[in-house]
């Protein structure tokens, strides 16, 4: 069986569109880094549904390949990567408030 | 310029009303995601990467000052201070927080704009020539048939649930200059023998992973007959549309799955029924917003001003060489205002950048303004005496630019720095293009290249008739670039040639320059384009410049 490419639960807040990841402690953080690498694929099923059942606070959750790094998870592909900094033609979304972290 | 009924008004204030309480129940939990997704769809809201975008239509492409200045001002206010101008005359918004969005809309109301049916399996908004109603070589203003088809199509029971969406685009000009063999309809405004306007209907023409040139259903379609054969053709695809597949629901796929002739027979025969239930007052309607579209009071006054001004400052006269188009009043321009600033995201203006233009379109431009799906921004009507006035103020906000029609006026999708489909960027790309042969000092010497770049299959960024194509697409987690050659917009469209494998994000540029200079070395004159120049030659020289390995190990 292949092995499971670890993940993280990962939507948008329901009211501003914001990126956002689920952390350990089921709060929605705002950056990657901060989430829950999710290393087995049934709790990975659990945690997801739990993010579907917060329609009140999030649209979309799905789960999205990550890996582990210096500051906690990485994301793996380039559009995940995007996702948690913001667009490359302004310095607007989360790379602008990444700089005051 | 068209103003809101009472029954529009009536409408669109309605509609707001109940968004409104749409998006309020969403919030307070009693509407699901699920449940509410196609009402903010049918609304114009939509989820993307980094935040929601309200997509606002602007129908066929017209705009006047006041709303121009509604527009910065929701920039400024809900926004972060700039709107993204589309290929479909459209205005995104991408950074609204849902529980702005109702009052978004309000302010729309007010100045009579809103954003439905700029998502969904419906007619979306309808599109026309960016110079209609000035430009020299127009027959007739197709926007009051564009004005009817929107009112006809606005929440028509019939073609709420299409298989997929609809896009309907309009031209009064023998050259084509909206894109009307793209279209799930064009309408392409002609005279038949006794010289009475009607319209050519062609069919089935869309880009998207089946890009297809339409058919001409009709070749003369009286314009009392429009809006019974629209209907005939929606009415026959409503039926016949593939609601099994979403990548074969498009009209274009029923048109080549059911052949020609036979839709042809079907949509004269649903014609024919239909045709004794418009009892003329569509026509009584159609004259009413006629009136509506009167050209304005044109000025006559001198122009020698322009003439002195023209040949005493060279920047004055590289805007004019590029930027103007001849207008049917020969004291007159069309001035296109270029949002493409060298390294300028393509079609995005700022709320100032908004606000100027405002202003110059009420105190120099007869109030009217337009938005091409070349993602600029015309001036239809400016008097050519004060051209040196207006190109001073634009030069002072950014927006005197004088590359209309040249390499660096790229037409690029948001791709994937703003889009949720999106499979690569195209807005880095399309600056760096830009950047560079700026940096070349090349572009007018170039002289007329239609770049376009989309950032995934669906060509938004219309790259399959842009003379160079590029597709952005995910090769294996990574962005890999596709070029296509030769495509062509106009009357004479043509469906672009893939040139072979793709470039990685890095190659992109070197790859396009590599083009260019060949076809700098190629071209007889100065005079043969770049698409002139690749209809004589074939793809052959320009692929063994894209390709330099592949012909080393041919000869080894």
């Amino acid at each position: 069986m292949a092995r499971f490419t670890p993940k993280v639960v990962t939507a948008n807040a329901l009211i501003e569109g914001d990126v956002v990841y689920l952390t350990e402690t089921d709060q929605w953080s705002r950056h990657h880094f901060e989430a829950e690498l999710i290393e087995d694929e049934a709790h990975g099923q659990l945690r997801l549904l739990h993010a579907h059942a917060q329609r009140g606070l999030v649209v979309g959750a799905y789960l999205a390949d990550a890996r582990s790094g210096a500051n906690g998870p990485e994301p793996i592909h380039f559009r995940e990567a995007f996702r948690t900094r913001g667009p490359s033609n302004y310095a607007h979304g989360k790379q602008v408030e990444l700089q005051n972290v | 310029m068209y103003k809101y009924s009472d029954f529009d008004e009536g409408f669109i204030r309605s509609r707001v009303a109940q968004f409104s309480q749409q998006v309020a129940r969403r919030i307070d939990g009693s509407l699901t995601e699920e449940e509410f997704r196609p009402l903010r769809l049918m609304n114009g809201l939509y989820l993307q990467l980094h935040a929601y975008m309200l997509r606002v239509a602007i129908p066929y492409g017209t705009l006047n000052g006041g709303q121009m200045r509604a527009l910065a001002q929701i920039a400024d206010t809900y926004d972060k201070g700039y709107g993204h101008f589309t290929t479909r005359q459209n205005i995104q918004f991408n950074w609204p927080k849902l529980s702005d969005v109702p009052a978004i809309l309000s302010d729309l109301a007010d100045v009579e704009m809103h954003a439905i049916q700029t998502s969904g399996n419906t007619v979306r908004n309808v599109t026309a020539d960016h110079f209609a109603g000035a430009a020299a070589d127009e027959i007739e203003d197709p926007r009051p048939v564009a004005e009817l088809l929107r009112q006809w199509s606005t929440d028509h029971p019939e073609f709420q649930f299409l298989p997929r969406k609809f896009k309907i685009a309009i031209t009064g000009s023998p050259n084509d200059r909206a894109v009307t063999r793209a279209h799930d309809i064009g309408l392409r405004m002609v005279r038949n023998a006794a010289g009475e306007p009607g319209f050519e209907v062609i069919v089935g023409g869309g880009l998207g992973r089946t890009p297809m040139v339409g058919m001409t259903v009709r070749d003369f379609l009286p314009k009392a007959d429009l809006l019974p054969y629209v209907e005939a053709v929606l009415s026959v695809y409503n039926i016949l549309g593939r609601r099994d597949n979403k990548y074969k629901a498009r009209i274009k796929i029923t048109l080549h799955e059911t052949g020609k002739d036979a839709l042809t027979q079907m949509i004269e025969t649903r014609f024919a029924e239909l045709r004794p239930h418009f009892g003329g007052q569509d026509q009584a309607l159609l004259t009413q917003i006629e009136t509506a579209f009167a050209p304005p009071a044109f000025r006559d006054a001198p122009i020698d001003a322009y003439d002195a001004f023209y040949r005493a400052d060279p920047t004055f006269r590289a805007f004019a060489d590029t930027n103007l188009a001849p207008h049917r009043n020969d004291q007159y321009a069309i001035v296109t205002i270029s949002l493409k600033a060298h390294g300028a995201t393509p079609g995005d203006a700022t709320a100032d950048q908004m606000r100027l233009i405002a202003d110059l379109a009420e105190r120099l431009g007869h109030n009217e303004i337009r938005i091409s799906h070349e993602q600029n921004v015309i001036l239809p009507h400016v008097h050519k005496s004060d051209l040196p006035t207006l190109h001073a103020a634009l030069m002072q906000a950014g927006l005197a630019t004088a590359n209309v029609g040249l390499i660096s006026d790229i037409i690029a999708c948001p791709g994937m720095d703003y889009c949720a489909l999106a499979t690569a960027r195209s807005i880095p790309v399309a600056q760096e293009i830009a950047n560079r042969f700026n940096e070349l000092m090349l572009e007018h010497d170039i002289g007329p290249l239609k770049i376009k770049i989309s950032g995934c299959i669906n060509a938004c960024g219309h790259h399959h008739v842009g003379h160079i194509g590029i597709l952005g697409l995910d090769r294996a987690g990574v962005e890999n670039y596709q070029i296509t050659l030769g495509g062509d917009g106009t009357e004479t469209a043509v469906i672009g040639e893939k040139t072979g494998p793709g470039f990685a994000y890095d190659e992109i540029v070197p790859a396009i320059e590599r083009l260019v200079a060949t076809y700098l070395t190629l071209r007889q004159d100065p005079a043969e384009t770049f698409l002139a120049t690749y209809r004589r030659l074939g793809l052959a020289p320009f692929k063994a410049a894209l390709y330099p390995a592949d012909g080393a190990r041919d000869a080894a």
